[in-house]
């Protein structure tokens, strides 16, 4: 499959997470939101990956070419992972106070 | 090296400290300790680099840039934790925890000194921005800090996100993570519109960082909101480490690669001088005024990546360690006050002879006036920009400009301390506290009299 399939649903799923981050009010949905731009961006790297691979393949049959991209995956997931702990927890923290998870809470300090 | 692995270890041992004592002062005083024993390894690596003799895989350098600034972010840290400890324990039930998650701040900002694969910019940046999040929100019944902490989580979460896209991007046009490698290919090969769109991605998202206008909004907000011991920890080590991770990437001439910087950049440092300056002007809390003013400093500090010569580099760690000193001193004085509005300053000179003459000195370094080491920050910053290209001239002058009118608003302080009458009212100020406010505003006039003090020690 040409890599522009990749770029273009990559770039799509990005936007769409974009977009939610934006014009969603509800803090969970917005953390989902943010969630598919990162995951996103996994399966763009994971497609590079493979196409910098078949592009070394055919002169080196024993490159190892694209598998940073591959572990690179793995650090986002990691990273999101405890990015999710620590955002959770500051959502719990602000419900407990509030009894609200409405993003329209966050004017007070606007003065 | 030695400064990441001892970081990161230090902040387990902060919190393993927290079940052996509850003595607040003890652990401050670990704090302290832990921090000297990094500076010490930190030094250490300058003389002897293989102290840890690890295979980086080309992911790290440590070059004398990194590990000053590292100095530098250590330095200010250690001169923080003895100004505000005491502070910083008051702030909740979990002081030792304070101190691990500062420590484990530290190690995402000396990895984001010596990073040299865009993986490690990443892990960097998140190291540095997690812990952040907690201590934004470390006081857990202000619905003020919950906010400022939840707002500054959402938009560092979504700045990542940019910041990740920018990177598969980068990869999608070079196949390799590696700075110098992503030079070399892109500059051999057309890439089409990857490459570009891959680098404005990652700018956007350290501009979001380092809080440049148009990606400002959330700074004022944030600083105001979180606790003010963790607002000076945020504002003066974490901000320049963004800045050196900015200048890192670009000192690669990466900006070769993108849509004309040369007009993106000038617009991004006007529009931050100008929303940071004039902003302050109208504000009635110090405290807030003080989070528009880091904006508008960090229109100074973009100066440096407007121009990529050796001026800049030794203006950005100049203006690194002059507004971290000057910022901790001011803050360190904003939490002992009563009243953060300008009016609670009233009177402060009569009450408090040494701390307000300390404060004005640092206000002074901020303004950018001469004999302090404010001016020659901002001198090196606007003479890089006129040494590298003439036609920025127009740039210098308005910089200029908008650092007369910063003056204004840091001298309505002084006014304040002076000139008025009232009973500005302070917490407990204690004998160290006054000794490190004149260590501080010592500091700053000794670097402003003779800036190579201190940065003979990057050529060391």
């Amino acid at each position: 499959m040409p890599i522009q399939y990749y770029i273009i649903l990559s770039l799509a799923l990005f936007c769409i997470g974009i977009v939610g981050v934006l014009v969603r009010r509800n803090v969970i949905i917005v953390f989902m939101c943010i969630e598919l731009m990162l995951n996103a961006v996994n399966l763009l790297l994971v497609a590079f990956s493979k196409m910098h691979h078949g592009i070394a393949y055919l002169t080196d049959k024993t490159t190892t070419t694209g598998s940073d991209a591959q572990l690179f995956v793995f650090f986002i997931m990691v990273v999101a992972a405890a990015e999710v702990s620590v955002g959770l927890a500051i959502i719990v923290m602000m419900y407990r106070n509030t009894h609200s998870v409405d993003v329209n809470f966050l004017n007070r300090l606007k003065n | 090296m030695n400064a990441i692995i001892l970081s990161a270890l230090l902040g387990v041992v902060m919190m393993f400290a927290s079940v052996f004592t509850e003595n607040k002062i003890a652990i401050r005083n670990i704090a302290i300790f832990g921090l000297l024993i990094l500076l010490a390894s930190n030094l250490l690596n300058i003389y002897t680099p293989y102290s840890f003799n690890v295979d980086l895989h080309n992911m790290l350098r440590f070059d004398s840039f990194g590990l000053f600034f590292n100095s530098i972010a250590i330095v200010s840290t250690l001169l923080y934790v003895i100004l505000s400890g005491s502070d910083i324990v008051k702030v909740g039930n979990y002081p030792a925890e304070y101190f691990a998650l500062i420590f484990f701040v530290l190690c995402g900002v000396t990895i984001l000194s010596s990073y040299n694969s865009l993986l490690m910019l990443f892990l960097g940046v998140e190291i540095m921005s997690i812990p952040l999040y907690i201590l934004t929100g470390s006081d857990k019944k202000n619905l003020k800090s919950n906010e400022a902490s939840l707002k500054y989580f959402l938009m560092g979460a979504f700045s990542t996100g940019i910041m990740l896209m920018g990177i598969a991007l980068l990869y999608g046009a070079s196949g390799n993570f590696n700075l110098e490698m992503i030079r070399e290919k892109t500059s051999i090969a057309e890439f089409g519109i990857l490459a570009p769109l891959g680098l404005l991605l990652i700018f956007i998202s350290l501009a979001f960082k380092v809080s440049a206008a148009p990606f400002h909004f959330w700074t004022p907000d944030v600083y105001d909101g979180a606790p003010s011991v963790f607002t000076s920890f945020m504002a003066t080590i974490v901000k320049t480490a963004g800045f050196i991770a900015f200048v890192k990437l670009f000192s690669l001439r990466m900006a070769d690669l993108g849509p004309s910087y040369a007009i993106i950049l000038p617009v991004i440092i006007i529009a931050t001088l100008l929303v940071g300056n004039i902003t302050a002007v109208f504000q009635q809390s110090v405290k807030r005024m003080l989070a528009y003013s880091s904006i508008a400093q960090a229109g100074f500090m973009l100066f440096a990546l407007y121009t990529s010569n050796d001026l800049s580099t030794e203006g950005i760690l100049l203006y690194a360690a002059a507004y971290s000193i000057a910022t901790i001193g001011i803050f360190g004085i904003l939490i002992k006050m009563k009243d953060y509005t300008f009016d609670g300053y009233n009177g402060l000179a009569k009450k408090q002879p040494l701390v307000a003459a300390t404060n004005t000195v640092f206000l002074l370094s901020l303004a950018g006036i001469p004999l302090t080491a404010g001016f020659f920050a901002k001198y090196y910053m606007l003479a890089s920009a006129l040494k590298s290209n003439g036609s920025a001239l127009w740039l210098v002058i308005v910089a200029v400009l908008f650092a007369a009118v910063s003056v204004y608003y840091y001298f309505r302080v002084i006014q304040a301390m002076y000139f008025k009458d009232g009973d500005a009212e302070t917490t407990e100020i204690d004998g160290t506290f006054k000794f490190v406010l004149v260590v501080l505003a010592l500091l700053i006039i000794l670097i402003g009299i003779n800036p190579s003090i201190l940065l003979r020690w990057y050529y060391f």
